[in-house]
Formats: structure tokens, sequence, C-alpha cells
């Protein structure tokens, strides 16, 4: 293809970023050339400079060096006639929330300059398409998060654009609204020829693009369509299951053995990655465990990781054991945390409706929903931040409503966005972390000492935790969170934002603590993730519409033509099922 | 078509958020109900403690000279030791003693018979008092003087004549004053705040990147914060005008036309500030610090500026409040005084026009 007829073209364009003292070099050399009619999906980890990326196509951004063209324009000379003929959809949909569906859409066909008298059959089409048609006169600020985001691509659409730059659109969505918005998109692919450039942090997604640019830290990793990328690991891709091992400690032994580039839990057993086509022999070290292996479909992240690995782009070694000094409690291993028609108003408005579950000792727990199913109202009483409207709540054994001081001393907590002091050091952190937990004198030392090795922060221990890496911030969030030892873990959304290396490694760590025996609550509304989970139960609307293991949940979704799915396809099954009794 | 919808837009949000209402029309009555009836700098009706070690005629006439005026409340008080625990506890304002002297020594026109105690600490009243004792005493020698048939010669006499505010009533000037206040608030604060708002919620990127020029998106601004101020401006003036009586002696229109090239200038403020800050916080924060706070101490609406140091007034002629309040003292107490109305407004117009031009230059349709 010539350079002429693409959609957009960048050439050897960098740009730097300056705040305080710090320099981020957010592209670098950037040279790539998107062709038009097709959906070209823009992947990578947060901080790869993806929204940069857009940006500089919208015109918002001026490049340092370089030269990009949008539909044969040049950003820097003619933006305005770019953003004439481009419809863009920022990270926060830019919505008016104080408007109504209409009015938010009357303004864009204001601003695009849609004549009046083709309004009424253009928002028709659109509103359909969206299933928005029956709020039209409902408050944007009113509408869920899937909705939103629906109506944010409908508005940048209200004049059929060439070109639709759309930034992380399927950002905290529920799968269902997810998967909504991919059909939209198709289907003005198909049916207006519009050129899409999306972004995404899902690597799942990289599947549903036409090509794919991988971006990774300001560099582009390579640009193909998807399947190119999975050839390259193509017989490398392997399910081992074992019927005397269980999964935990199995990865564990995979993820250290010679020759094996990546092993991640899957269902019952664990999904890896070799070096070579052939498979390391024998698999394990020791012969007595009996183990079946079977060769698997390549997907897109098995080739992003293993892209990633081979180009050593990784510096961590994996993770050094984590045992926690800690006092074993073989005994108790009955329930440790206890929920009884848990109930949680505000207003009138019910955020949890009686839910119920229990989670054991060692046990790693999923508390899976979208944004508003009621998950971090769920947690916030758990960790008794949030007084219970109606229910019973039990944890570690004791009575949330009377003992909350007690039970928060064995409970850690890792919100999201972490909750670090971001102008402290790492040590700074850790040491006022430690005095809010009434750490004192040798304990206080040795257990600062043990998070600084045991997470590998040694490097960064007079570094401003604002300017660390997000891998690394997570670490530190995390090894505060364990600094009293405690015997129950919350882990509220630990991963959103981080990268797929970042999230491999984190999970190592939880899965190590479990098997030291701590129980593991956590709150995720990435489907991959719930894999990691022993049992889990899935949220929607503050109820509780499943719970069990993965494979239990998977199993009741199983059909003919879709014998093994995923536990995304669970999940909109569950939520399907639910609407459809709502409705009846 | 663009500019309308961005209007229509931006004026359904102001209907929609209550802190718009508040700011435009809650927050000035507050203000304004608060300088009508609350505050006051006139002295009056001031406790005042009187110490007269020995009644007589010449003592009595003396007091009857403080029981007379509207401006003290003179209390009696047997000893000085109790007036001074009263003047401690902050009971009275002052302290007025008669020896037991205070006849005799007065015939012999010898050492000072009345002793003035002041509380120093309110400045402004203890002027007041030191003043109003001088004048009870002057007042006095001369009508004893001349029951006794000595004619005081007072080699010069004054004649008062009050201008403008005759009955020196602090709220006839304090209510126009507030006025500048109230438009600094919608003009600057509102705006900053609602244009801060755009870049948090990120709609503002989304804006940018339409066809809409950056020339649309500041008169998008400040078309229906215009009018909301104009809308403020007038319930201002009414309140004014029909509530705390303030007399109207210039002519409205120049008024209405000084007001409008005001808030132009506090509106270019409001956006100037807005493309500098990004939060709402920073919006608030430096809006209140640069805009209203100058408009409250320095604009000569509560603080005289000619009694400022020398550095102080030349800040003041920054503040475009300053030449706001000017006009609107003279337009409701005076009358159309061209010589203040045009340097003033001709002050307000060039200050618009710099905001206003450095917005247009600095406003590009970019992030960075």
């Amino acid at each position: 293809m010539s350079r002429e007829d693409a959609a957009i073209t960048f050439d050897g364009v960098s740009k730097a970023f300056q705040t305080g003292r710090l320099h981020v070099q957010a592209l670098d050399d950037i040279n790539i050339c998107v062709k038009p009619g097709i959906v070209t999906g823009l992947i990578g980890p947060d901080g790869a400079g993806k929204t940069t990326l857009m940006r500089l196509c919208a015109g918002l951004l001026v490049p340092e060096t370089g030269k990009i063209q949008v539909l044969g324009m040049d950003t820097v000379k003619d933006p305005l006639d770019i953003q004439s003929s481009i419809g863009y959809m920022p990270q926060r949909f830019g919505l008016y929330e104080d408007l109504t569906v209409m009015e938010n859409m009357n303004l864009y066909a204001d601003l695009q300059g849609v004549p009046g008298p083709k309004r009424p059959a253009r928002y028709g089409e659109l509103l359909n398409m969206a299933g928005l048609a029956p709020f039209t006169r409902r408050l944007a600020g009113r509408l869920s998060g899937g909705m939103k985001q629906k109506l944010g691509l409908v508005c940048t659409l209200v004049q059929p654009p060439r070109l639709l730059l759309l930034d992380e659109p399927t950002v905290g969505v529920d799968p269902v609204s997810r998967r909504e918005l991919w059909n939209i998109v198709y289907r003005l692919v198909r049916k207006e020829h519009m050129t899409v450039l999306l972004s995404t942090a899902y690597l799942d997604e990289a599947e549903r693009c036409d090509e794919v640019i991988l971006l990774h830290r300001g560099r582009v990793l390579g640009h193909a369509p998807p399947s190119f990328f999975s050839e390259k690991v193509r017989g490398r891709c392997y399910y081992v299951q074992s019927s005397s091992m269980r999964k935990r400690p199995l990865q564990e032994a995979l993820s250290s053995r010679e020759g094996i580039l990546d092993a991640l839990i899957l269902g019952r057993g664990v999904r890896i990655i070799t070096n070579t086509p052939t498979l390391p022999d024998p698999l394990l070290p020791d012969t007595k465990n009996a183990i079946q292996v079977k060769a698997v479909e390549p997907r897109f992240e098995d080739s992003f990781i293993a892209l990633l690995k081979d180009r050593a782009l990784l510096e961590s070694s994996g993770v050094k054991g984590l045992s926690m000094d800690r006092r074993a409690d073989p005994e108790n291993s009955g329930d440790v945390i206890v929920v009884r028609d848990l109930v949680r108003k505000f207003g009138d408005f019910y955020a949890v409706k009686g839910i119920s579950f229990s989670v054991k000792q060692g046990e790693v727990f999923g508390l899976l929903g979208a944004n508003g199913a009621g998950k971090t109202t769920t947690f916030r009483m758990l960790c008794g931040l949030l007084p219970i409207t109606d229910g019973h709540l039990e944890v570690a054994g004791m009575d949330l409503r009377r003992a909350a001081t007690a039970a928060r001393a064995r409970i850690g907590y890792m919100a999201q966005r972490f909750s670090l002091y971001e102008s402290l050091t790492v040590l700074q952190n850790l040491v006022f972390f430690s005095s809010v937990y009434g750490l004192k004198k040798r304990r206080k030392k040795r257990r600062i000492e043990w998070a600084l090795s045991a997470f590998e922060l040694e490097k960064y221990r007079d570094v401003d935790s604002k300017t660390l890496p997000l891998g690394y911030k997570q670490r530190l969030a995390l090894s505060a969170a364990l600094l009293h030892e405690p015997d129950i873990l919350f882990l509220d959304e630990p991963t959103s934002g981080v990268d797929p290396l970042a999230r491999r490694e984190f999970w190592a760590r939880i899965n190590a603590l479990a098997e030291s025996g701590v129980t593991v609550l956590v709150t995720t509304h990435f489907m991959e993730e719930a894999e990691y989970c022993d049992r889990l139960v899935i949220m929607a609307q503050g109820e509780v519409l499943a719970a069990g293991t993965p494979e239990e949940m998977k199993a009741r979704f199983a059909t003919p033509e879709n014998p093994d799915p995923s536990l995304e396809d669970a999940f909109i099954g569950l939520l399907e099922a639910q609407e459809s009794r709502g409705t009846a | 078509m663009r500019l309308k919808g961005f209007v229509k837009k931006e004026t359904l949000q102001i209907i929609r958020d209550p802190s718009s209402i508040a700011i435009a029309f809650v927050l000035p009555i507050i203000l304004l109900l608060i300088f009508g009836y609350g505050v006051s700098l006139d002295a009056k009706r001031i406790p005042i403690a009187v110490v007269v070690e020995k009644p007589g005629p010449e003592t009595n006439q003396f007091i009857a000279g403080f029981r007379r005026s509207e401006y003290f409340i003179p209390k009696h008080m047997r000893t000085i030791q109790e007036a001074m625990k009263a003047m401690k506890k902050a009971q009275v304002n002052g302290v007025v003693w008669l020896r037991e002297n205070f006849a005799r020594e007065y015939h012999r026109k010898d050492s000072p018979p009345i002793s003035l105690l002041v509380n120093g600490v309110d400045a402004n009243t203890a002027k007041i008092i030191e003043g109003y004792v001088q004048g009870v005493w002057l007042n006095w020698l001369e009508q004893h003087g001349l029951q006794n048939g000595i004619h005081l010669k007072i080699p010069v006499q004054v004649g008062y004549r009050i201008w403008y505010n005759p009955e020196v009533r602090s709220r006839n000037y304090l209510v126009p004053g507030i006025i500048a206040v109230i438009m600094t608030l919608i003009g600057a604060l509102l705006t900053a705040l609602v244009i801060a708002r755009e870049w948090e919620r990120g709609t503002m990127e989304a804006m940018l990147v339409t066809p809409i020029t950056a020339r649309e998106i500041i008169l998008g601004k400040i078309i229906p914060y215009f009018i909301l101020g104009m809308g403020g401006f007038m319930l201002s003036f009414l309140v004014s005008i029909f509530l705390f009586n303030v007399p109207m002696r210039g002519s409205f229109l120049l008024l209405l036309g000084s007001s409008s090239l005001f808030l132009l200038a506090s509106l270019g403020m409001g956006l100037l500030i807005s493309t500098l800050a990004k939060s709402q916080f920073v919006a608030a924060q430096v809006s209140i610090v640069v805009t209203f706070l100058p408009a409250f101490i320095l604009s000569g609406f509560i603080f005289e500026i000619s009694s400022m140091p020398w550095p102080i007034q030349a800040i003041t002629h920054l503040i475009p409040a300053r030449y706001y309040v000017s006009i609107l003292q003279s337009a409701f107490l005076a009358g159309d005084i061209w010589k203040i109305f045009i340097p003033n407004a001709v002050a307000l117009i060039l200050m618009t026009i710099f905001f206003i031009g450095i917005i247009h230059k600095k406003t590009r349709k970019r992030l960075d």
C-alpha cells in the first residue's frame, strides 16, 4: 500500500513531556501507516503512549520531531480541517452529565454542522444501534457505565466521520456492553467505510481487530494482523494439568523450569509457553506427579508475552519466596469470612441487595463484576470502612459491628489506585505504614527490611513513590498492606492499569501468600484474572448472580457449539439470564 | 450554528447546576443583606463609662452633652477602678473621668480636669470617641462661658455641610460597592470554575476535537455568563434602591454601560485563570486570591485607597474593581461626573481589551 492512501501516517514522530524534574519520553521515533477502511487496534499497557498517539492524531498535541498526516492533512498545519472530518472519543468520553441524551447529541450535531433535516434519520439509526432510543430524555449522568460509553460513541458519530479515534473505549465496561460496542464499531466500518483506530489495554481485544499496532514504552513492537503475532508462538503453547498437584504449586514448579517462558493459571491447570517448539523433557524434575499435557491454540497474549520476553524487555527475574514469618494456624481452616444477607442502602438506592457468601482460610476468593455492580461497597463493609445497613458480617471470627478495631488489626487492605503518599520515598512510606499498624522497634525494622527485599524495592528505597513505575507502585502498596502480617488480605482492583507482565508477577506473589495460609479477597473486572481465584462470586446491580469455582461457572454455559466457554462467556450468559428475568 | 449550540449547552448547564445559581443569585443576596444590614462602619451608641467623683451643676451639664448624643450610651460609675474593670471586660469603649476637683480646677484654668481613656483596639471607634469628647468639651466650654457672661473667642468657626451622603450612612456607599464584589464573583470565579470543570471531566478535550474554533469557545463561554452577570447586577441594583433606599443620582444608562465593561473585564480574568488552572480546586483558589479578595480590600470599597501606603496604592491600579467602585459610588451618590466617569471607564476598556487579547492569543485548540 502506498503511503498516500493511508488514513494515518507517522514519520519519525517523538514526543516527550516534562513534569517537574521528571522527563517522560511518551513516544520515541514512531513510524506507522494505518490502512483505511479497517479497524486497527493500538494495544499496549498503561503508560505505553497510546493516549499521546491518539491526541497527536487529533491535532491536540504537536509532535517534537517528525510529521503526522491524517487523511492526507498535516496535523500541525490544518488541525481544524482534520477535526472536521474525524470523530474522537477521549477516555472519559466527553459527555455532559447534566444534559440529556438528546441534548448531548444536539450539541455534537451543532458543533459538527449536521443540517437539521438530516438529523432525525441519523439519530434514529444511531440510537437504535446503541439501544438508547428509550432513554433520549434521561440525563447522561444517570446512565449506566456501558450506556454512557455507547452515548459517547454515538455523539462522535452524529456526522459520519471518515476516521474514528477511540481512546480506550472499553475500559471498565461490563462484558455485555463491551461486546455491543464492538458490534457497533464493526457495523459502521462495513456500512460507512470508516477507518477506526482504537486503543485498548485488554490484550484479548486484539483478536477482534483487523490489524494491531503493539505499543510498549513509547515504541512500536509490531504492526500486523493479530494472527501474524499468534503464528510466531504456534506450537509453543501447551496446557498442563495434574491430578495429584494443585494448580498453584504446579504453576510455581513450571514457571521456574528452564525452557518455559511463561506459566499462567487457567481453570484447573496451567497454560505454558515454551522457549522452543519442543517441550522440555521431563516437564517436571520429579516424576511422582502424574501430569497431562496437550498442545493449545496460541492466543494474542501469548505472543505479546513471548515478544517482550524474547526481546529481554523484562528486567525482573520472577518472584522470590514470600515466606511470611507468621504463626501457623493449621487447625483453623474453617470459614474466615462469613457474609449473610448483607444489605447496604444509600438513601433509596440499594447498592448491595442481600448477598451471602463465605471464604475459607488460605483461599483466593474473587468478587467479579462490572463498574457499579456493588463490589467496592461490599468490600468497604468487609473492611469495616462502611457501616452495614442490614445482615450479618463476620471477619476473622469477629462481628465487625462490635470489634471493628480488633478485626482490622488482622486484615490488610490495598485500595484502588494504591493509596500511597506520593511525595514520600519508598522507605518513608514503609516507615509510615508500619507506624500506622503499630509496629515497634525490632519488629518494625525487620518487617521493613522484609518488604524491601521480598518485593525487590531495595534499589528504589530513596526514590519518591510518585516517580516509581506503576508496577513498582503496586508492589510497594502490597508490601505496605502486608507489613503487619495480616491473616486476611483485601485487594480492591489491584491490577487495573498495570501491564500484563506486572500483573503476572503480582499474581505470583498473591499465590505464594495464599500457599502460606493468607486468605485473599480480591475484586476485579478482568475476566482472565478471575481464573486465579479458587472460588468467586459474580455480582451485578448489587446481587450475586452466581457463586462457585471458575470451572463450575464455565461448565454451566458449555453448549455443543461452544464446548469450552471462557469465563467472559459465562459472565455474559449470567447477565443476559438476569436481564430476561428482569423483563419477564 | 456551532456557537449557538455551544451557548445553548452552556445555558442548560447553568439552569441545571445548582451551584451556578447559588453563586449568581443566592450569594449576591446574602452579601447584600450582610453589607446592607449587618456591617456598619458608623460608630453609634458606643457604651462609655462616665465617672464623676464629685457631682455638681457643672458636671451635670457636661454629662448631659453625652446623654443627648446618639453616639454614646453613657454609664455612670462610682469609682475609676470600677470603670477600668468595665473597660477591661470590654463592656465600655471609653472612660470619661471627671475628678473631684473638676469645678475648682476649671475655674483656676490649671491642669487638665478631664481624663479620657479610650480603648484603641478598634482604631476607627477610638478616633470617633476622641473627636466627639473634644466636641462635647468645647461645646460645654462655650455654653458655660455664655452663662457666666464670658464670650469665648474662637477665631475660626467651622461650618459643616456633608455632601453626597448627608446622613453619613455607611450603607449608602457599602451597598453600591458590594456590587463590584458580586460581579467579580460571577464574572471571574464562576467562569473559572465552570471551565476548570470541563477540563476535569474531560469534556473540554472532546470539544477541542470538533470543528469549533477557539474564538467560538471563548465567545460561547462569555455570552451566557455575561447575561448571568448582568442579571446579578440588576438584582443587586434593585435591592440597593428599593430595599436599602440608596439614592441613585447618576444616569442608569451610564451605570449599565460601565457595569457591562467591568463584567467583561472580570470574565476576561476568569477565562485567563481557567487557561492556567485546570482543576476546580486551583481555579477557585486562584480566582479568590487574585480577583475576589482584591475587589474587597484594594478597590476602595471598604478601605480608602488614598490612605494606603504608595506601593499598595500602585497595586490598586491593577485591580479592575477599583475603577468600577469609583464609578459606582459616584453614580449612586453624586451623579454623572464625567471627570470621574471617563478616566475610570477608559481604564476598564483597556483592561478588558488586555485580558480578552491575551486569552485570544493563548487559547489554542491544543493540550500542550
